[in-house]
């Protein structure tokens, strides 16, 4: 280990605002993304608190229907574009990608810089649009978004901003896993979670434009009157949902690759084995992305698309099951004979797996024609990606949390809260979750206000699993906040981690490294005696 | 299957959609049990138990075979399931003759019903159990949904656009209409009946209200309304229900399809129809000039599903 115990608080050391306001250190840059995103998915989960309290009753009691759709929206939005999007890839991403790979910084450090800050920018603009709040849905689907009332240019704008930062970020990641590997890093002895930071940023940097041009196309629609998806003045309603979801369903592989990549970390660690597959793992990274760019119609099966179309995009969406079952597979075998423990990045990590499983397979129930025409805009499509972006990607992502918290902080957790914190989450997770699939099934619509009584019974043993998972997750924040306070002293390699990013001091210096490490094997190792010790 | 999720489908289209239902979530099952029951044996049996085993895992990198394997079947899996998941959807996409056509146009927030015999209602429909029904779907203001759980199918109500779906209660019954598009504050409560009448009482129903009078005494049955539109609307100036004008004929157009100027042929149906009307230039059929103006302003959704309605009649 390199890691020096004299730097103290390595590159935390600088204090005051400006020190972080202007730093280019890509570890501080992504603290700061880490803070942003973790505090909107804070908020963001109040609305949905919000939101099932007042799905307790069938009929309105707390709120108004039009208040109920405003949290829905904001809970939407919020979620996926200030916190779900950004907060693996821009957070963790910043931090250890440059440490993964053995370099002092990425690629890009002023741009780096500038990219969370047009990031501030975006939010700012998004809390502006608050004077009138969206009431669209996430989705923004015209003519409604283009006739209500609310901030919807004011949003769209925001949004704007924050693809701008998103696309700049995965720029900056391209090139800096080609051009700043350290010596003797091949493309073969990468660590997984690069492969899956790689696959998001091609997809970040293709598609995210698209959004762009659509949300500048509405702006124009409302302010100007310009008609491109209002069919009054000669526009299609059907175009934008075309536009918006060939960026939108790429970007739910941008919100799960990394946290893949990340589960593809911890297992072998904590299993004391090599990762099973690596090759099938990494590329089958590459292969989601490419497939998820071709699968964006099966949203709109009920669209008027013809029956054709709705054909081949529901072929094509199959083929997604594949490269992603052969990832879970390949998890579990890593599994085989190994010596496992079960620290709560370990429990994370195997959540993960249970989870996506299950969020997996309910896929093809949703790519199946005849069931999507069942299933599409009912409970079942909420449960569904709850699952899988809920139960995989923020699994993955408290895995990530717990894995490099002594890394990024200098701080040990209590081990003991954060199980419990843990047990909380899984309970209430599936609870909640879990019982939307049966109400989905039994036919209710989501985005519903208010409801007929025969779904009543679900609807509160959702909301009960709901405060159950906000219990879970205020104690991990509390634990969090307890470490960060008077966590024991981390080593700097606690997990006894082979990958670069371990073999700086714990918090690591402001250049990560003393001298850029030389690489001469893949960083899977585990299991034999000239591995690191137990 | 249904008896337990949902409850009992109400029709043969619906069983069939239970079957696929019930196919995937046995399939799911069996690797819902596979994988999560060997995530866990692994966990428990592979925890630490010495330390000093930690070096000494097997170093298994991979299996080529075995991922061949975990490659190979999956991608049979997916393509049966998509392949009975087409093959009950085209069933639902293609309704059978003789429907009894239905049009529905929805706006914030309610359903407006017109039968074709010129009656109207709003949020309820009724017809005969038994007979497969056709919705003529429309929406005036902003995207609406037309989701019938009983049935298994949706569709959206698109401004601008004519989408269509068929049902066939099997038996009578209240069947409840869902909006599944949001559509602003009243979403939640925007719900309509299929009320499926036994034969006998449907015609009882039927033959109860007034219909078929000139414009002013009561209902206009659409076709009527049809007919006299293309007439006050200079329709026949270029058109002849029979024979080239300027403009294609009308007779036997329903259904036919139709070859456009760059060769490729189109169906002529209902959305075909409407298009042809609100915007005359986007598809030209062969052998004709583009030179008729929109009427897409100038006649209400009323007139223009009266016009398709008559043009569907001159067989």
């Amino acid at each position: 280990m390199t890691g020096n115990p004299e730097t103290g608080r390595g590159y935390l050391a600088e204090r005051g605002w400006r020190s972080w306001a202007y730093t280019l250190d890509h570890k501080r840059i992504g603290v700061m993304y880490l803070l942003t995103t973790i505090a909107f998915f804070l908020v963001g989960g109040v609305f949905a608190l919000l939101l099932r309290l007042e799905l307790l009753s069938p009929q309105a009691k707390y709120f108004s229907d039009h208040t109920y759709n405003v949290f829905f929206t904001l809970h939407g939005a919020m979620m996926i574009f200030l916190f779900i999007i950004p907060a693996i890839p821009s957070g963790l991403g910043n931090f250890f990608i440059p440490m993964h790979i053995g370099a002092r910084d990425v690629a890009f450090p002023r741009l780096n810089l500038a990219s969370y800050w047009v990031f501030v920018a975006g939010f700012l603009v998004v809390l502006a649009s608050l004077v009138s709040p969206m009431d669209t849905g996430w989705t923004f689907y015209t003519p409604y978004s283009a006739k209500t009332g609310a901030a919807v240019a004011t949003l769209s704008f925001g949004i704007f901003l924050i693809g701008m930062s998103s696309i700049l970020t995965g720029l900056n990641f391209i090139v800096t896993i080609h051009k700043l590997r350290a010596p003797g890093m091949s493309w073969h002895r990468l660590p997984l979670f690069i492969w899956g930071m790689y696959s998001t940023s091609i997809i970040q940097v293709v598609a995210t434009p698209v959004v762009g041009v659509t949300f500048l196309l509405l702006a124009l629609e409302r302010l100007v009157g310009v008609a491109f998806f209002d069919p009054a003045k000669g526009g299609d309603p059907v175009l934008f949902q075309h536009f918006f979801w060939f960026y939108s369903h790429p970007v739910v592989y941008v919100m799960i690759l990394p946290a893949m990549g990340i589960v593809s970390e911890v297992i072998p660690v904590f299993s004391r084995k090599p990762i099973f597959g690596y090759a099938a793992i990494a590329y089958s990274s590459l292969a989601i992305a490419f497939i998820g760019f071709l699968v964006w119609g099966h949203h709109m099966f009920t669209s008027a698309m013809s029956p054709l179309a709705n054909a081949i995009f529901s072929f094509l969406t199959f083929f997604v099951a594949v490269p992603t079952a052969v990832k879970v597979f390949n998890w579990i075998a890593t599994l085989y004979k190994g010596s496992i423990t079960f620290e709560s990045p370990m429990l994370y990590a195997l959540t993960f797996i249970f989870l996506f499983i299950i969020g997996g397979l309910t896929g093809p129930f949703l790519a199946a024609l005849s069931t999507n025409v069942q299933l599409h805009d009912t409970y079942f499509v909420v449960a569904h990606f709850h699952y899988t972006m809920m139960g995989g990607t923020v699994m993955g992502f408290f895995a990530g949390l717990h894995y490099w918290f002594p890394k990024m902080t200098g701080k040990m957790l209590n081990e003991k809260v954060a199980r419990i914190a843990w047990a909380l989450v899984f309970i209430g997770f599936n609870v909640t979750f879990f019982t939307m699939f049966i109400v989905g099934t039994r036919g209710m619509p989501r985005r519903y206000a208010e409801y007929v009584p025969k779904f009543h019974a679900e609807n509160v043993v959702s909301t009960v699993g709901s405060a159950i998972l906000a219990l879970g997750i205020l104690v991990m924040m509390w634990n969090f906040v307890q470490g960060l306070r008077k966590g024991a002293r981390a080593p700097g390699n606690p997990w006894y981690a082979l990958s670069l990013e371990w073999q700086s001091a714990s918090p690591p210096e402001t250049e990560n490294f003393h001298e850029v490490p030389t690489v001469t094997a893949w960083p899977y190792g585990y299991g034999t005696p000239k591995g690191p010790p137990a | 299957m249904g008896e337990i999720l949902s409850f009992g489908a109400a029709s043969g289209q619906a069983a069939r959609v239970d079957t696929v239902f019930l196919m995937i979530l046995v399939i799911g099952g069996f690797f819902f049990v596979l994988t999560q029951g060997l995530l866990i044996y692994f966990a428990v049996k592979y925890r630490r138990r010495r330390p000093d085993r930690d070096n000494e895992t097997p170093q298994i990198t991979g299996d080529y075979l075995l991922e061949f394997f975990w490659i190979l079947i999956p991608s049979i899996v997916v393509v049966a399931i998509f392949y009975y998941g087409w093959l009950v959807y085209a069933d639902l996409r293609i309704p059978p003759a003789g429907a009894t056509d239905v049009y529905v146009n929805a706006r914030q927030w309610m359903y407006e019903v017109r039968y074709t015999d010129g009656r109207t209602a709003i949020n309820e429909i009724h017809v005969p159990a038994g007979k497969p029904v056709r919705f003529i779907l429309s929406a005036s203001d902003v995207l609406h949904g037309f989701y019938l759980p009983d049935f298994r199918v949706k569709m959206d109500m698109i401004p601008g656009r004519t989408t269509t779906l068929w049902v066939q209660p099997d038996r009578p019954g209240r069947y409840p209409i869902y909006c599944t598009v949001f559509c602003g504050a009243g979403h939640s409560n925007m719900t309509a009946n299929l009320i499926a009448l036994p034969p006998a009482e449907f015609a009882q129903w039927e033959a109860g209200g007034e219909r078929g009078g000139p414009e002013g005494k009561g209902p206009e049955a659409l076709a009527a309304r049809g007919e006299r539109i293309m007439k006050s609307a200079g329709c026949l100036n270029c058109h002849a229900v029979e024979g080239k004008k300027i403009g294609p004929p009308f007779k036997g157009l329903f259904g036919s399809r139709v070859t456009l100027e760059d060769g490729t042929t189109v169906a002529a149906d209902e959305e075909y129809l409407r298009e042809s009307i609100t915007d005359p230039g986007a598809k030209i059929v062969k052998g004709y000039q583009n030179m008729m103006p929109t009427f897409k302003t100038t006649l209400s959704t009323e007139d223009v599903n009266g016009l398709v309605e008559y043009i569907k009649g001159l067989k």
